[in-house]
């Protein structure tokens, strides 16, 4: 569309890209005059704009380890916090017995949840729950209305004040900026409504399959260059119902052992013999290959009947893309099949937002089964399997999803079949363009501005994801509620998301972003850096390149 | 120090003395270290006149290094050792299956006949090449909300204020406050503490067992609960029990068993929990729910009950099974349900005591790792249950229908061909499944059959629901995964009522089944 430089210059937007969008209210805080990075003049381009897509021999920062002094008092904290918890617990459960009834057996019913795994919950999460499950409202675009909540009792409950904060979303996978009340999209959603209502009431073996279901899985496979597509109408369940179709006893999942919780429980419920892979280590990878194939099942050594390689496109916590052109050569050579999950990776990355394999620019023939999810880059929800037409066909008849459960909402496919369209560019604009080309730059900027700020910065710097890491325990809620005081909504992914020692802010970017808002950002995290050290990297800050 | 470099072996009769000055000038070096004598006149005394200890500790050093340069102990591991290059050539040779088998014929016709709706759903949608709209007896429509022009406009209203999506879990900002709403409106329609939705009807059960249910506890299930559950208790790892479909007094043999066992064994007392569902899907009949509660009571269970069909349907509100038999609705331990049935939206919920629900947030997977449904999905189903409480006339209508309808497929001229499940006349499930009655199917057998092939008998019933279409009338054949079902059912077709259908139009859609029957049983195999 072209308009870029005209929605960048409005602050008030709340998707920052559309023109027709009407604001959904003043983002108080973001100004210009108190920005240190206003004047900044290293802009790469006036238009704000990059293409994501991978680039020989750019470095690849890998992961910088904390300095020996944080992981040691990261420990400590942990240390004191669990001894604090076991003494509450020890003198709690002499004098507040009450309060531990529900660990104990109540009249011949052993409890719910045992004291031991409970522990955690009790003792370390619910001092700082407040700043997880963080109640919204409206759209969250570039802006999240948070609703102010407060406790009276040690954050067992939590009232609402009705008072709302808009803050800056690095919190919402929106990334090309499709959460939209307006626009193009919202008014075919609405026409959608209207003509086919919101239900099909049906699963779609049965009666529930509609045109517009047939219409977007034919848009959905041209989009990723595949035979053929099928529609889940739940992310989780694109992984969970799909995987144990494809996959039974005799055959071998060999999975990363970073994968989402939703392709473990397909996993669990293939009956496949599972075996796991160090993250992203293709030397591994192939040693394991070797040694499976080689000694085939256990016990009876009979081959492998098949082997699906798992992994996911751009991992959610680590911000890293898979090694997928490593991975098809390992492929050639050991015919494993392989199985991508582009949950986070379809429409954030490539040139044409066409997912990992266009990043790298690999034939998407080459993946077998494409899966992904529409909740992130189209604002829609559900997922997706992409795959040749003898799978798609077997896993309509077979994907518990397509047999049993509710088929997709009419409102939620006219989503994805508008905001397809718009990324493809069939709807005569250059809008779906812009928006890919905004986010590329987004991550680039953010990626590089927090490294050479000082920051502990992991993952790929044309990721959308910007994991920030701040390791102790005690920083966690404080990151979090002083950015909520800012007006910045950011998440803070903790145990048992990551490992204990490896708490982060996870910062999600969107097309919807603009780079004033980024500056912002910056700035309140430049300050809060310095004020809470958080600022750990050892490297020689005037080395660290700001890679383009 | 430095250590003589020239201890090699040699010839040479000056090595023996460097070697001699090596050695003064080692013990030399010990003793000089403070306190070092003392140490070594321990030891030398400790030895002395001792050498079965000094044969015992040599041993214990040999077994120390044995254990340490060990092979690690693996479980099961039968692994042969072998070289790269075999490795490489049991590489080239191995030859994988393809991921899925070839299409078989019964996959065929399933691929053949899938019905495509043109438009949108509803009680007389455009089915596929048919010329005139058909009445529909195939959706779960039961309460005609998926035309409501009320919930449409509603659903515009929140799609101009929320968007479509989420964008995120509800632990990271997914929390939008009508999904906080339609948690309260759920748990108030029931009448429990809470309830916590998730994003999809049929992930809902699967993920709520295996959030409570774990390693070494105990589950009783009946065993003719739909494909969900099934999937939901294998997760779980728990030991799984099954006793026969409705029946309680299998159901206190099995709880009796386990007591006797856990007597015996001295087991600890571990999580139990009995699971069974409302209005079974694959068997259109109800459980037994007080008999049930009151089994739970006595051996101390946890009941989990799926009411994925029964809520919104059945007893006076619609509440489902608890409403049904008048019991108050905290006395199920989980009531889980599905917002994409009756309330013609998307997503399930599981409500329970404040305890049970919190729990779920951060255990039950299929809440905490999905993106949260969206809103006007969750305002629809809101507003799907506030018609539901305004407007009483639907129950009644729905039941009148379902009425009409058993009593004009329990005609004469059909019992010889079909058995009803279920076929009391004033049973109050919407829909009920129509079987092809044994004795007829023996009827029909050809020479040197045993009994008529699974895909003969969905082929007659793919049978009747064409011609059905041809009369105007859609109904569908119940869909199963054969091969992963615990107890799959014999084919069925499963009709549905629904209280958008005015009597005369039940009447006609039910005549239209009726001879479609009759007509497809009556040339079958001649």
């Amino acid at each position: 569309m072209g308009k870029g430089s005209r929605a960048r210059l409005s602050p008030t937007q709340n998707d920052g890209i559309s023109p027709q969008a009407t604001s959904v209210a003043d983002l108080s805080t973001p100004s210009l005059a108190n920005n240190p990075y206003a004047a900044s003049k290293e802009f790469v381009s006036r238009q704000h704009r990059f293409v994501s897509k991978f680039r020989e021999g750019h470095v690849h920062d890998g992961e910088e380890e904390p300095p020996y002094f944080t992981l040691v008092t990261t420990y400590l904290s942990y240390f004191v916090l669990i001894l604090f918890g076991h003494m509450r617990d020890f003198f709690g459960k002499i004098f507040k017995a009450h309060q531990y009834r529900n660990l104990k057996h109540q009249n011949g019913y052993a409890p719910l949840n045992s004291d031991f795994d409970n522990f955690y919950i009790r003792r370390l999460k619910t001092r700082i729950s407040d700043i997880f499950f963080r109640p919204i409202t409206g759209v969250p675009g570039r802006s999240v209305q948070v609703l102010e909540r407060v406790s009276t009792d040690h954050n067992k409950t939590f009232t609402l004040t009705g008072r709302r904060r808009e803050c800056l979303n690095l919190s919402s996978y929106n990334y090309l900026g499709f959460a939209q009340a307006e626009g193009p999209c919202a008014d075919a959603v609405r026409e959608t409504i209207r003509q086919y209502g919101i239900s099909s009431c049906s699963p779609r073996a049965e009666v529930g399959t509609l045109d517009l279901h047939e219409r977007a899985e034919v848009l959905i496979a041209r989009f990723l260059g595949k035979p053929a597509a099928m529609i889940v109408s739940m992310g989780f369940a694109t992984n969970s119902t799909v995987i144990p179709s494809l996959v039974s006893k005799g055959s071998l999942i060999i999975s990363d052992e970073l994968n989402h919780s939703s392709i473990v429980f397909g996993a669990r419920l293939s009956g496949a013999f599972v075996r796991v892979f160090k993250h992203n280590d293709m030397e591994g990878l192939e040693q394991l290959l070797r040694e499976v194939i080689s000694q085939g099942q256990p016990r009876t050594h009979r081959p492998w009947r098949n082997i699906l390689v798992m992994v996911e496109g751009l991992y959610s916590m680590e911000g890293d893309i898979c090694k997928l052109p490593e991975m098809i050569e390992l492929k050639k050579k050991y015919k494993f099949q392989l199985y991508v999950d582009e949950a986070h990776s379809v429409g954030a990355l490539g040139p044409r937002g066409r997912g990992v394999c266009d990043y790298f620019n690999v034939n998407h023939a080459d993946v077998d089964i494409l899966m992904g999810t529409f909740t992130k880059s189209f604002g829609a929800a559900g997922g997706y399997i992409a795959s040749s037409p003898e799978i798609i066909a077997h896993l309509k008849l077979t994907c518990h999803s397509m047999v049993y459960a509710e088929s997709m909402a009419p409102p939620i496919l006219q989503q994805i079949i508008t905001s397809m369209t718009i990324i493809m560019g069939e709807d005569g604009t250059d809008n779906g363009r812009e928006r890919l080309e905004r986010l590329a730059f987004n991550s680039r900027y953010l990626h590089n501005r927090l490294r050479k700020m000082g920051f502990i910065v992991i993952g790929d710097r044309d990721s959308p994801i910007v994991p920030l890491m701040v390791y102790h325990p005690a920083k966690i809620p404080a990151v979090a509620r002083e950015m909520l005081n800012a007006n910045v909504a950011v998440v803070m992914a903790a145990y048992p998301a990551v490992p204990l020692t490896l708490a982060r802010i996870r910062l999600c970017l969107s097309a919807a972003h603009t780079k004033d808002d980024l500056d912002y950002l910056l700035s309140v995290l430049d300050e809060m850096g310095d004020r809470m050290g958080l600022k750990l990297s050892r490297k020689n800050l005037d080395e660290v390149v700001e890679e383009w | 120090m430095n250590p003589p470099s020239s201890i090699l072996p040699s010839t040479d009769g000056d090595d023996l003395a460097i070697l001699n000055t090596t050695f003064v000038a080692i013990s030399e070096f010990i003793l000089s270290i403070p306190g070092s004598a003392g140490v070594l006149r321990y030891i030398k005394t400790s030895y002395q006149d001792d050498p079965f200890r000094v044969v015992l500790e040599l041993i214990l050093v040999f077994f120390a290094i044995q254990y340490m340069s060990a092979k690690k102990y693996k479980i099961d591991d039968n692994a042969v050792k072998l070289t790269s290059k075999e490795i490489d050539e049991l590489v080239t040779e191995w030859t994988p299956e393809p991921l899925v088998p070839p299409l078989s014929d019964q996959d065929r016709l399933d691929l053949e006949k899938s019905t495509l709706i043109t438009g949108a759903q509803g009680p007389k949608p455009r089915v596929g090449s048919n010329q005139k709209p058909l009445l529909n007896l195939a959706s779960a429509n039961y309460l005609g909300l998926c035309s409501s022009d009320r919930i449409k406009e509603k659903a515009v209203q929140t799609l101009r204020e929320y968007g479509v999506g989420s964008c995120g879990p509800p632990g990271f900002y997914g929390t939008i406050d009508v999904h906080m709403d339609l948690e309260r409106n759920i748990a108030q329609f029931l009448g429990v503490e809470e309830a916590i939705i998730y994003a999809q009807g049929f992930s809902t059960i699967s993920s709520v067992v295996p959030a409570f249910a774990k390693r070494g506890d105990v589950i009783v299930v009946d065993d003719g609960v739909n494909f969900a559950i099934q999937k939901g208790v294998f997760i779980s790892r728990s030991n799984v029990r099954w006793f026969k479909h409705n029946d309680v007094n299998d159901l206190e043999r099995v709880l009796e068993d386990i007591r006797v066992e856990d007597l015996v064994l001295k087991k600890r007392l571990t999580r139990r929990f009995i699971v069974t569902e409302g209005l079974f899907q694959n068997h259109g009949d109800i459980a037994p729910l007080p008999k049930i509660i009151e089994l739970k009571r006595k051996y101390k269970y946890r009941l989990i009950l799926d009411e994925s069909q029964s809520f919104g349907v059945l007893g006076r509100r619609g509440a489902g099974l608890t409403d049904l038999f008048d019991i108050p609705a905290q006395e199920v331990d989980m009531i889980v349900g599905s917002m994409a049935t009756s309330l013609c939206s998307a997503g399930g919920f599981c409500a329970g005591s404040h305890e049970i629900v919190d729990h779920q947030r951060l255990s039950g997977s299929a809440y905490c790792f999905s993106a949260s449904i969206p809103a006007m999905l969750a305002v629809s189903t809101s507003e799907a249950l506030a018609i539901l409480s305004s407007t009483p006339t639907l129950l009644t209508d729905l039941h009148d229908r379902a009425r009409l309808l058993r009593s004009i497929l329990a005609h004469r001229s059909l019992t010889p061909l079909i058995d009803l499940y279920a076929p009391e006349p004033d049973h109050p499930a919407p829909f009920l499944h129509i079987r092809a009655r044994e004795t007829f199917l023996a009827s029909r057998l050809r020479d040197g059959e045993r009994a008529v092939p699974r895909e003969d008998e969905e082929r007659l019933w793919q049978e009747v629901v064409d011609e059905c279409a041809n009369q105007g009338v859609m109904i569908t054949r119940a869909k199963y995964v054969v091969k992963q079902e615990v107890n799959c059912p014999r084919p069925s077709v499963r009709v549905c009522v629904s209280a958008a259908h005015t009597r005369k139009e039940c009447e006609k859609a039910a005549g239209a089944v009726k001879s479609a029957i009759v007509k497809v049983f009556g040339r079958w195999r001649k």
